[in-house]
């Protein structure tokens, strides 16, 4: 029989429980909030600044506003705004995702050699010409980074399936391709013009104003796609954390699961890099503010990740066209200048540890 | 009620056997049984073979299920440290294969189990923060709240102190006679092994030395054979068996 001490146990438990999911919608909800300001001030700034209201007024009325008002808007700015939010969003879930599969804070496309395969990619277009696939003249330096980066993924998903191979080595032989793509590079850039060199460099940054709408539209499909699928392993890839052996015992295949997912974030940063070229930490430090503001179940974990690295991605962009007025620095230097300070207080500060 | 039988049981890995030829008698719901071994005897590997983790020949038979998945296996701690709260990582072993809505009959069962092992007072802390005997007491919780009718646990005692390891192996005991569960545990400590157990099964180098009732199976021939220890076992002044040890044989 069930006493009223039992009920009132009972309730407690479910309350403390009802308390962690509403704090954490909270902080969902306050992230999302955030990312929507953040782009409307993205979409503000630009050699002609207009005021949030100018904005909103173009984004709700568009017919109401000057053309050049809108076109500026929604032709140059919005699909740079936009993508900054997708991208980011990309890059941090196939972070947490690598995170968890790997059980290992250092993994990200960054860290993998995934986004030193696209780089690679890129510079055998930007130097030489080369196409990997000769059928799309118009996309040749995101195809050929595209299929780097999935080459990349597909080298380390092959070495995952050898025997013995743990999640440390996966994380080594990553750092080794990056050795590997980085020399390569420096190969290419000592045959290559002067010029071609510095188009290399320049991918190499990072970019988002390579963002057109057609980018960004491929780029979201992606996104749209692969979120529900991680979704949908939400208890499953939660479980991971706890290690194999946990795992395995609560009825998972972690080798499976490590090789669905792979695949999946693999397509999910290849694409994002092969648009906007090398942005890194946004991979590494979004899904530790995620994991620091949400916990481990993926149920919060997965969107507070894709919600963190949108939002800095799209505030790197509105910094890199505050630093230097009139000009716009690469992406990729501010995420990096931004990002590497927050790592190393991740690293050093034991409270804010997440792992 | 719920039963097991293991016939002709083998494993390996990387082409080495680990376990070969492992059969028993049929063992009935209602007990718990002591997996006993000296250290890499193959506790851990018949368990995993048992569950389905490890492929080899033989059969694993289970008669009497009432449930899909009868038999549930708490693995030996791992050490990972992730940011979940003690209620979460109950619930998460619960929720896995379910859809990713939390039902109210969920929570009832965490809480429900969260009592039974005495473990309330945790729920809310990160399981990083607790002892290595309390993230023991947790994964028990884990196991539990699938409610399953064999259970097969890996020395789940080995870092909980005295008290909690008499509390816990009695607890496992009453399971067996109030739910009929049959639950097998590798143990190292012999005197809990005849203090609690109905039944022995012993282990070693991969082959079934032994199994049977724990009287009959733990005796100073097979502590001298296996453990290389002399040790002698007489009763208490409650006449229950009890371990006396002597040193190491030879």
């Amino acid at each position: 029989m069930t006493s009223k001490a039992d009920i009132a146990e009972v309730s407690q438990g479910r309350d403390f429980y009802r308390a962690l999911v509403l704090r954490r919608q909270i902080i969902l909800v306050g992230l999302a909030l955030a990312l929507m300001f953040s782009i409307c001030v993205d979409l503000a700034l630009g050699p002609a600044r207009y005021s949030l209201g100018q904005v909103l007024q173009a984004l709700i009325w568009p017919s109401q506003v000057e053309d050049q008002v809108r076109v500026v808007l929604w032709q140059i700015r919005m699909p740079v705004a936009l993508m900054a939010a997708v991208v980011g969003a990309s890059l941090s879930i196939a972070g947490v995702q690598m995170q968890t599969i790997l059980n290992n804070p250092l993994a990200s496309p960054f860290t993998l050699g995934i986004s030193a395969g696209a780089g690679f990619g890129a510079a055998l277009a930007l130097a030489f010409g080369v196409s990997l696939f000769p059928f799309a003249i118009e996309y040749v330096i995101p195809i050929n980074a595209f299929l780097m980066a999935m080459l990349t993924a597909l080298a380390i998903y092959g070495l995952s399936l050898r025997q013995g191979v743990t999640s440390e080595t996966i994380v080594l032989l990553g750092i080794a391709l990056v050795f590997i793509f980085n020399a390569l590079m420096s190969l290419i850039q000592f045959f290559a013009s002067q010029q071609a060199v510095a188009a290399v460099v320049f991918w190499t940054m990072g970019s988002l104003t390579k963002a057109t709408w057609p980018k960004l539209w491929i780029s979201l499909t992606v996104l749209l796609v692969a979120a529900p699928l991680l979704a949908r392993r939400g208890w499953a890839l939660t479980a991971m954390r706890l290690g194999d052996a946990k795992a395995e015992s609560m009825g998972i295949r972690p080798r499976r699961l490590r090789l669905e997912v792979l695949v999946i974030v693999s397509l999910l940063a290849s694409i994002s890099v092969s648009f906007v070229g090398t942005i890194g930490f946004i991979g590494l430090v979004g899904p530790h503010i995620a994991r620091m503001l949400l916990g481990e179940d993926q149920r919060f974990l997965l969107p507070g990740a894709a919600l963190s690295g949108a939002l800095i991605l799209s505030v790197g962009s509105i910094l890199s066209k505050m630093v230097i007025p009139g000009t716009v620095i690469p992406i990729g230097i501010v995420t990096s200048l931004v990002g590497i300070p927050f790592f190393l207080y991740l690293i050093l500060n034991r409270k804010a540890a997440s792992w | 009620m719920v039963s097991l039988q293991l016939q002709d049981l083998s494993a390996s890995y990387a082409g080495r056997p680990v376990l070969s030829g492992i059969s028993t008698p049929v063992l009935q719901g209602g007990q718990l049984v002591a997996l006993l071994g000296p250290n890499a005897a193959g506790k851990s590997t018949l368990f995993r073979r048992i569950f389905g983790l490890l492929k080899g020949g033989g059969e694993v038979r289970v008669t009497g299920a009432t449930v899909p998945r009868p038999i549930a296996y708490m693995p030996q701690d791992s050490g990972a440290r992730p940011v979940l709260t003690v209620y979460e990582s109950i619930l998460l072993a619960r929720m896995q294969g379910r859809r990713l809505q939390v039902a109210p009959e969920d929570h009832a069962e965490v809480e429900r189990i969260l009592d039974l092992l005495a473990i309330t007072h945790l729920r809310q802390r990160n399981i990083g923060d607790l002892s290595g005997g309390q993230r023991q007491m947790v994964s028990a919780a884990q196991v539990l709240v699938l409610n399953p009718q064999i259970l097969l646990m890996d020395e789940p005692t080995s870092a909980l102190d005295l008290s909690r390891q008499i509390d816990l192996l009695a607890l496992l005991h009453r399971l067996t006679r109030e739910q009929g569960l049959l639950i097998i545990v590798a143990l190292h400590d012999i005197g809990h092994a005849l203090h609690f157990s109905d039944a022995a099964m012993v282990i070693q180098s991969g082959q079934l030395i032994a199994c049977g009732p724990t009287p009959e199976v733990v005796t100073p021939d097979l502590l001298r054979h296996v453990f290389d220890v002399k040790a002698r076992i007489e009763p208490c002044s409650k006449g229950k068996p009890q371990l006396i040890v002597d040193g190491r044989a030879g």
